[in-house]
């Protein structure tokens, strides 16, 4: 098991490394040159010229690559065009809003989507299987802001349940923090619960007709024990994955969430760095996605074991 | 699933029937037939978008700025003439009409989409088939696919816009970039099992040039797969693009698409929602008409490779 860890680890360092050599080259495809961004307007020729050796943008450019790649290992991701400020610092700004969302959201749509999977598995080609298959069409072409702003017209505007936009931290009270994310967590999970809803019925479809459900049901085991205890668990390893798969949905959803509901986190960050052309923002966030992406599926990898024990590495 | 005759392994019916039987199918089943159906109704409405009673979709009228659907307004014609006009959904902080923006949009969209299905399917086609054949090549080519698809589709798209200018051709090169490693991991999984069949030992054996064993062995068998896989690119193309247009960062703002028209009804929304609702109702019926289509093509074409995901 330990050295199966090992291994996958070290089977992410050359995805993670090509990432890291295509978000690199990013800066230097740009018509800009970034020197003279930051140098702003009323620069002259050797103010600029002066930055571009600050940077080291005058080294070659595998040297750069090294210096950029050894700064960015000991946690220096460069300082903001835009802002102004160490991106890192802007990062850890704002982790805390789009942490909270996407935590509240993977609950949420796993708490929704696996019993109705079940269900739809156990009584298929029942109106509920129907209702459940159709939603998830549905739920994969409806984009995630017109979701946003239906929920935001009913349940903020019209029945106002709830605030309209905004965030408030958590550290300011947990009523006002969930109560301001239940809107976002809400819109931001339909795509979620409508894809691990469909790969559910699926994977418990498949397992229905095993011998051992029969058995199980013979010993006169309770129709829900049947179902969570023999379906469910046989069928968790494509669940889980799907779940895992789903997080570069999820965080795409995120940017869009974050700026229907004005929430600070690192969606609206990543809209407004482009908006700005802060590439060293843009790449740094680029970067942290990909590696969260690319590390909770590894762990979705490792957690197999847990749920399959024939599974074993 | 295995009485479905499009489902049979190739070799046991003849090549011809084989299609055809596999196309019948295709038009019995029900989500091809509405998701066709309503794909056919919304690009006629774009086509014919000037002989729909709609007004030109950038005319400003400061005059007539923020009306709620059914407002009627007086033009003046160029014959002096006078004649009432209908702002069906009403007008925008600029006072354009959002009825003929939302038509008007959907060729944009639906130009979009069709253009970045296509030229990802023709990238992919060209890289997989590389991939599947010149095996030192393989390795390389496969890191660099995984690199892009270990990075999240919008994002990758929000990085090659802030590359360049906003614009349509920006624009279809951002959403494309992250499409192309799907196909390109589809068509090397095909031309890998392929290759392995009789028939291509046997053209091997003959002599056939590699060219021409691609071409008219390997391709033939991607066809279906990648007619499934290019209506999914289409509507995740439709969509991506309406998500940029939306944050502000795809099509200029002057342009009617449906995403412009809703990241223009942003501010005013808690008043004025029908310009947020008018194009989300038209994106979405397109994307999933466009995904009904998908689902039915895949299960009467090819069960075999495409997924999703």
């Amino acid at each position: 098991m330990f050295s199966y860890i090992l291994r996958r680890l070290a089977a992410t360092i050359p995805v993670m490394l090509v990432v890291a050599i295509l978000v690199f080259l990013m800066l230097r495809l740009t018509p800009a040159d970034p020197a003279a961004i930051i140098a702003g307007d009323n620069a002259n020729a050797e103010q600029v010229a002066e930055i571009r050796k600050r940077l080291g943008l005058d080294q070659p450019i595998l040297t750069q690559f090294v210096i950029w790649i050894s700064k960015l290992a000991q946690g220096d991701m460069g300082e903001s065009f835009f802002f102004k400020k160490q991106v890192v610092e802007l990062i850890s700004d704002r982790l805390e809003p789009t942490l909270s969302l996407a935590i509240l959201t993977i609950v949420l749509a796993a708490a929704i989507a696996i019993p109705l999977g079940v269900f739809a598995a156990y009584r298929q080609g029942s109106w509920l299987d129907r209702i459940v298959m159709g939603f998830s069409v549905l739920g994969f072409s409806v984009p995630v802001f017109v979701i946003g702003y239906l929920l935001i017209y009913v349940f903020a505007i019209q029945l106002n349940w709830f605030p309209v936009q905004g965030y408030q931290r958590l550290s300011q009270g947990f009523g006002g923090w969930l109560q301001r994310l239940i809107l976002p967590a809400i819109t931001l999970s339909v795509i979620y619960v409508a894809l691990i809803a469909r790969m559910t019925r699926t994977s418990v479809l498949e397992v229905m007709n095993e011998d051992y459900i029969r058995t199980a049901r013979a010993k006169g085991q309770t129709e829900f024990k049947v179902l969570v205890r023999h379906a469910l668990a046989n069928a968790a390893v494509p669940i889980v994955t799907v779940v895992g798969l789903g997080i570069a949905l999820l965080i795409g959803g995120v940017v869009v969430t974050e700026s229907v509901y004005t929430i600070p986190g690192l969606g609206r960050l990543t809209v407004d760095a482009v908006l700005a052309r802060d590439y060293p923002t843009i790449q740094a966030v680029i970067l942290l996605f990909s590696l969260v992406y690319v590390v909770i599926n590894l762990a979705v990898d490792l957690t197999y074991t847990i749920f399959d024990p024939r599974i074993r590495y | 699933m295995t009485t479905d005759v499009a489902n049979a392994p190739a070799e046991e019916a003849p090549a011809p029937r084989r299609k055809a039987s596999a196309i019948r199918g295709a038009l019995r089943n029900p989500s091809v037939i509405i998701g066709g159906v309503i794909v056919l109704l919304i690009a006629l409405l774009s086509i014919a978008a000037p002989r729909l009673g709609t007004i030109d979709p950038a005319e400003i009228n400061p005059a007539f700025r923020n009306k709620k659907p059914g407002a009627e307004r007086t033009i003046r014609n160029d014959d002096g003439t006078q004649s009432k006009y209908e702002h069906r959904f009403g007008t925008d902080s600029l006072g354009r009409d959002v009825y003929s923006r939302v038509i008007y949009g959907g060729r944009v969209s639906l130009i979009i989409g069709v253009t970045v299905a296509a030229l990802s399917i023709a990238i992919g086609l060209i890289i997989g088939m590389i991939a599947g054949y010149i095996r030192w090549l393989d390795g390389p080519i496969m890191r660099v696919m995984d690199g892009l698809m270990a990075i999240p589709a919008i994002l990758l798209a929000m990085g090659v816009v802030s590359l360049s200018r906003a614009g349509l051709m920006a624009v279809v090169i951002a959403i494309l970039i992250p499409e192309v490693p799907r196909v390109v991991r589809l068509v090397r999984a095909i031309v890998l099992s392929i290759r392995e069949e009789p028939y291509v030992e046997a053209a091997i054996t003959l002599g056939t040039p590699t060219p021409v064993l691609l071409f008219r062995h390997v391709l033939p068998n991607t066809i279906a797969p990648l007619i499934v896989q290019a209506t999914f690119i289409c509507a995740s193309a439709i969509l991506v693009e309406a998500i940029l247009s939306f944050l502000g960062i795809g099509i200029p703002p002057d342009v009617p698409t449906w995403g412009n028209i809703m990241a223009e009804g942003r501010s005013l929304f808690r008043v004025y929602p029908h310009n947020i609702l008018y194009p989300g109702i038209f994106l979405a019926l397109a994307v999933l008409a466009i995904n009904m289509l998908g689902d039915g093509l895949r299960d009467t074409l090819d069960p075999r490779f495409a997924k999703r995901v």
